[in-house]
């Protein structure tokens, strides 16, 4: 009996967790306009979707986000694992002021990290658009990097690398065939996280993005609501967006556990 | 002639300092200036002259404690079972209680204003607050669960032994040694409440600002000396919040890895 209520609460709550998530996922299979409305099941929104018949400006909001989030997963991906080696070795007052530093975007709310940035932008007369917009995505996405990244070099056994220089390599070729696999798990890790981080991010976005007209996929979103009414695309487009998070974070999640219980 | 393998850590350091240190002293800067350059406190004066948007930050304030508490009761209950290998026995339950925190914001903001229609409701205040629990629970039921599953168990047996019944077990045992988990889901669901925008607009048909909104409103205005006081007024203020729940805890779950 006990079991069953605590259940039944746990059910319910997850009911209303999910339930405005399903509801536009069950209106992407009409046509309606205003979501509500229920005008007989229908794949046409899916097949606007994909034929192109939706506004070349949310086509480019959707490139945006998506070559955003790739080449500031890359760059975060480097900085970070290079910057994780080198924490590893860090010691005392430099240590601890790397650490800190790297904590704030994560600590920071996002407007405050959103407004700080354009500030800088501002007053150093920089042009805000695609790069700025992809400096900001590396400056929140590579904390997260190093984290995952600096497990695995603790992990790692550090004569490893000294061994291979004692054999003949170089240190290119050490860094390469030692350190590089070991701590590869955490660089996808990282990769996926500053990834999905990426085409998640809004506030950020919207500040650093400038007026030249460039749009990601939550600014689109937003000037979108704001204007009233969402265009009925972005139902069909929301229920995909939602599938494509799960299942990368069931991908890691399976990774991380598969890689504990090593 | 090898680099030393600490200087790979420099490249990061320069970025840190060009891309987080700086932006935050720019807005101190410019929260201390006027718009010619001059150091004053105007910006300051200006916003304890401006009852509107003194009203908007305490307002803001008061949606955050409500937000927070009623998350912190609904979260509690459900992070207390969780833990419990006899009440839930499957991980995946676990999984579908966090995948949420990674949805974007302003989707299940929008999902929420959908449910509204679809249930007829109406969008205002009460609205309002069900998208900011419904946005936030995950992020105070989380921290919760991973204490209480950390804890150890024999605590709760030995007071059992010792003859206390279940409703001493829990306010004497298994609360106090969740605080650090309830503190950090604390300050993981106050410091954002604090800070959006862009929900409350879209949740209330405008009819409801929140100090956020505020200052989004005054940069993109132009007004950046004012939209920086108020930015860094925001941000004393969640220092401050850190400060008081103690920041160890919510460093110690944030490394933890969230997924």
């Amino acid at each position: 009996m006990k079991k069953f209520l605590a259940q039944s609460y746990l059910w319910l709550l997850l009911l209303i967790l999910y339930s405005p998530i399903v509801i536009i996922a069950i209106f992407s299979f009409t046509e309606a306009k205003v979501m509500g409305n229920w005008s007989g099941l229908s794949f046409r929104l899916y097949s606007n979707l994909f034929n192109g018949q939706i506004s070349n400006s949310l086509v480019r909001a959707v490139e945006n986000t998506l070559s955003i989030g790739i080449l500031s997963a890359i760059f975060s991906t480097i900085l970070g694992s290079i910057a994780a080696v080198g924490i590893h070795n860090l010691r005392g007052w430099k240590k601890k002021s790397i650490t800190l530093l790297n904590d704030i975007p994560m600590l920071n709310p996002d407007i405050i990290t959103g407004i700080s940035l354009f500030i800088l932008f501002v007053a150093v007369g920089a042009r805000q658009g695609y790069i700025t917009v992809l400096l900001a995505h590396i400056s929140f996405c590579t904390p997260y990097v190093v984290l995952s990244v600096m497990p695995k070099i603790r992990q790692m056994n550090p004569n490893t690398y000294e061994a291979a220089l004692d054999l003949g390599a170089t240190p290119s070729q050490a860094l390469r065939k030692v350190i590089l696999p070991q701590i590869r798990p955490g660089m996808i890790s990282g990769f996926i996280l500053a990834f999905t981080l990426s085409i998640d991010d809004f506030a950020v976005t919207l500040f650093t993005k400038g007026n030249q007209g460039l749009e990601t996929l939550s600014t689109y979103i937003y000037a979108d609501a704001r204007k009233g009414g969402l265009t009925p695309e972005l139902r069909p487009l929301m229920t995909i967006i939602f599938l494509t998070v799960l299942f990368l974070l069931v991908i890691i999640n399976i990774r991380n556990s598969r890689l504990t219980k090593k | 002639m090898t680099i030393k393998r600490s200087t790979w850590a420099l490249p990061y350091m320069v970025f840190l300092l060009l891309f987080v240190a700086l932006p935050l002293v720019m807005i101190a800067v410019y929260a201390f200036t006027d718009p010619g350059g001059g150091l004053s406190f105007k910006n300051f004066i200006k916003f304890a002259n401006t009852p509107e948007d003194v009203h908007t930050f305490v307002y803001s304030i008061e949606v955050a404690l409500i937000t927070t508490v009623l998350c912190l009761l609904l979260g509690y209950p459900a992070a207390w079972i969780l833990s419990r290998s006899d009440l839930n026995r499957s991980s995946v339950t676990v999984i579908l209680f966090i995948l949420p925190m990674w949805i974007n914001m302003l989707v299940r903001t929008l999902a929420t204003v959908a449910l509204f229609d679809f249930l007829k409701l109406p969008l205002g205040e009460g609205a309002l607050i069900f998208g900011m629990v419904y946005n936030f629970l995950p992020f105070m039921i989380y921290p919760i669960y991973n204490t209480l599953n950390k804890m150890d168990g024999s605590y709760v047996e030995a007071a059992q032994d010792l003859g206390a019944p279940p409703r001493k077990v829990f306010t004497k045992v298994v609360l106090p040694l969740s605080m650090p988990g309830v503190w950090s889901g604390v300050l993981m669901v106050f410091m954002p409440t604090i800070s959006t925008f862009a929900v409350a607009e879209l949740l209330t048909l405008n009819k409801v600002k929140l100090f956020g909104t505020t200052i989004q409103e005054n940069i993109n205005n132009g007004f950046w000396n004012y939209g920086s006081a108020l930015a860094l007024i925001m941000l004393v203020l969640i220092g401050i919040t850190t400060l008081l729940s103690g920041e160890d805890n919510a460093r110690e779950d944030e490394t933890g890895g969230v997924i």
